[in-house]
C-alpha cells in the first residue's frame, strides 16, 4: 500500500516533468533553451518514472535493468545535448 | 474496462500522423527525423502486437541504423539541397501518379479485407517443425529463423553483403581498396569521445547479451548484430578507430563469415542429419548458437560499411 503510494507519486512527478519538458520544447524561443527544457524530461522525468517502477520490479535483476536504462539515457542525453549545443555555437559564429 | 484500447488507438493515430508529416516534409533532414520517430513508434506497435522480437529489430535497424544511413546520405546529397523541383509536373502526370497510388492503396486494402477467415497461416506448421529440429531453443522465433526457414535467413545475410559490394562499387577506380571517407570530417569533439568511451563497452556487453538470450527470450543475432554495429559506428564517429580499408582481409572475412559458416553447417546437415540445412537433433542448440555468433559478426561488419559509403581517396595518400 505504502509502496503503491510511493510509485504513484514518483511516476506522476515524472510525468509532470515530461509534460513540462514538452511544453518547453514547443514554447521556448530558441534551440538552446529548448535543449534545456528537453534535458529535464530526460533526466528527471525518466529518473522519477524508473524510481516509481523500482518497487514493482519482479526481481533485483529487473530493478537493476531499470536503473541501467536510466543511466544509459542520462549518458546519451547529456552527450547529445552537448553535441547539439556545440553545433549551434559553431553555426552562430 | 481497460485503458489499453485507447492507448492503441492513440498509437495508431500517432503513427499515421508521423508518417504523413514524413512524406509531406520538404526539408530533407526533417523528413529523416520524422522517419526515425516513425520507426520508434512502430516498435511500440510491435510490442502491443506481442512481437517483442520484431520490435527490437525495428528499433535497432528500422529507426537506428536506417536513420544514420539516411542522415549520412542526406548530408552527401548536399549539392541537391532539399530537392525543390524547379518545374511543376503537368496536370495529366499528377493525375496519373495519383490514380496509380490510389490503385496500389486500394489493392492493398482489398487484399487485407478479402482475407479468408481464419487467414491461412504457416505458423502452426512452423512451430511444429521448429520444435523438432530447433529443440532446446526456448524462443520459437529463433527456432523458426534458424531451423524452419534457415535458407531464407542465410540469403538475407547474403543480400546484406551484396548491398555492401554495391556501395563499394560506386567508388572511383583509383580509390578502390582504400578506406571510406571519415564519418565526421572535422576533429571529433570531446563529448563525442566521452560518449564513445563510456557507451561502447556497455553497448557491446548488451549486444552480446541480446544475441545470447535470443535462444530463449526475445532477442537474437540480428538485434545483437545491429547493436554491435551501432557501437562500432559510435567509435568511428568519435575517431577512436579509423575506418578500415575495404581491401582489409579481416573485414572481408568478417563480412562473409556468417553466411559461409551457415552454408558449411547446412551442407554438413546433408551427411549428419539426412537433409540440406538439417541439424542433428541432440546438437541443434549449440550449432544454432555457433552459426548465429558468426552472423552477428557479419551484421556488425556490414551495417557500418553500408553507412560509411564507397571508398574515397584521401589527400594524405
Amino acid at each position: 500500500m505504502l509502496l503503491d503510494v510511493f510509485s504513484i507519486t514518483a511516476i506522476s512527478a515524472g510525468a509532470f516533468f515530461f509534460f513540462a519538458g514538452t511544453v518547453g520544447l514547443l514554447r521556448f524561443p530558441d534551440s538552446l533553451t529548448r535543449l534545456h527544457a528537453l534535458t529535464k524530461a530526460d533526466n528527471l522525468g525518466l529518473g522519477l518514472v524508473a524510481l516509481g517502477l523500482l518497487p514493482r520490479a519482479d526481481s533485483a535483476l529487473s530493478a537493476l535493468k531499470l536503473i541501467v536504462i536510466w543511466a544509459l539515457v542520462l549518458l546519451s542525453g547529456a552527450s547529445t545535448a552537448q553535441l547539439i549545443g556545440r553545433a549551434l555555437r559553431r553555426s552562430r559564429k | 474496462m481497460s485503458i489499453l484500447p485507447y492507448v492503441d488507438i492513440g498509437l495508431a493515430l500517432l503513427v499515421v500522423g508521423i508518417a504523413s508529416t514524413t512524406v509531406a516534409a520538404r526539408d530533407l533532414f526533417a523528413a529523416v527525423v520524422g522517419y526515425v520517430a516513425y520507426g520508434l513508434l512502430l516498435a511500440f506497435v510491435w510490442i502491443r502486437l506481442y512481437a517483442p522480437d520484431v520490435a527490437l529489430t525495428e528499433a535497432a535497424v528500422g529507426s537506428g541504423v536506417t536513420g544514420v544511413l539516411l542522415i549520412t546520405a542526406g548530408k552527401r546529397l548536399g549539392a541537391l539541397k532539399n530537392a525543390v523541383p524547379d518545374a511543376q509536373p503537368a496536370l495529366a502526370f499528377k493525375l496519373l501518379a495519383g490514380a496509380l497510388a490510389a490503385l496500389v492503396a486500394g489493392a492493398l486494402g482489398a487484399a487485407i479485407l478479402l482475407l479468408p477467415d481464419p487467414p491461412p497461416s504457416l505458423a502452426p506448421e512452423a512451430a511444429a517443425a521448429a520444435d523438432g529440429a530447433g529443440a532446446g531453443l526456448g524462443n520459437p522465433i529463433t527456432a523458426v529463423l534458424m531451423s524452419y526457414r534457415s535458407v531464407d535467413t542465410m540469403l538475407e545475410k547474403l543480400v546484406l553483403i551484396l548491398a555492401v559490394v554495391g556501395v563499394w562499387s560506386v567508388g572511383s577506380d583509383k580509390a578502390w581498396g582504400s578506406a571510406p571517407a571519415e564519418l565526421r570530417q572535422p576533429k571529433a569533439t570531446a563529448p563525442m569521445v566521452f560518449l564513445a568511451q563510456t557507451l561502447a563497452p556497455v553497448g557491446v556487453l548488451i549486444a552480446i547479451h541480446i544475441f545470447w538470450t535470443g535462444a530463449n527470450a526475445p532477442g537474437g543475432a540480428f538485434q545483437g548484430g545491429a547493436l554491435l554495429a551501432a557501437m562500432w559506428m559510435v567509435i568511428m564517429m568519435a575517431q577512436l578507430a579509423k575506418l578500415p580499408r575495404i581491401d582489409a582481409q579481416w573485414l572481408r572475412m568478417a563480412l562473409v563469415s556468417g553466411p559461409a559458416v551457415f552454408l558449411i553447417f547446412g551442407l554438413a546437415g546433408e551427411l549428419t542429419a539426412g537433409s540440406f540445412f538439417a541439424y542433428p537433433h541432440s546438437l541443434a542448440k549449440p550449432i544454432i548458437l555457433f552459426i548465429e555468433a558468426f552472423m552477428v559478426l557479419s551484421i556488425a561488419a556490414a551495417l557500418p560499411m553500408l553507412v560509411a559509403g564507397p571508398p574515397s581517396e584521401r589527400p594524405d595518400q
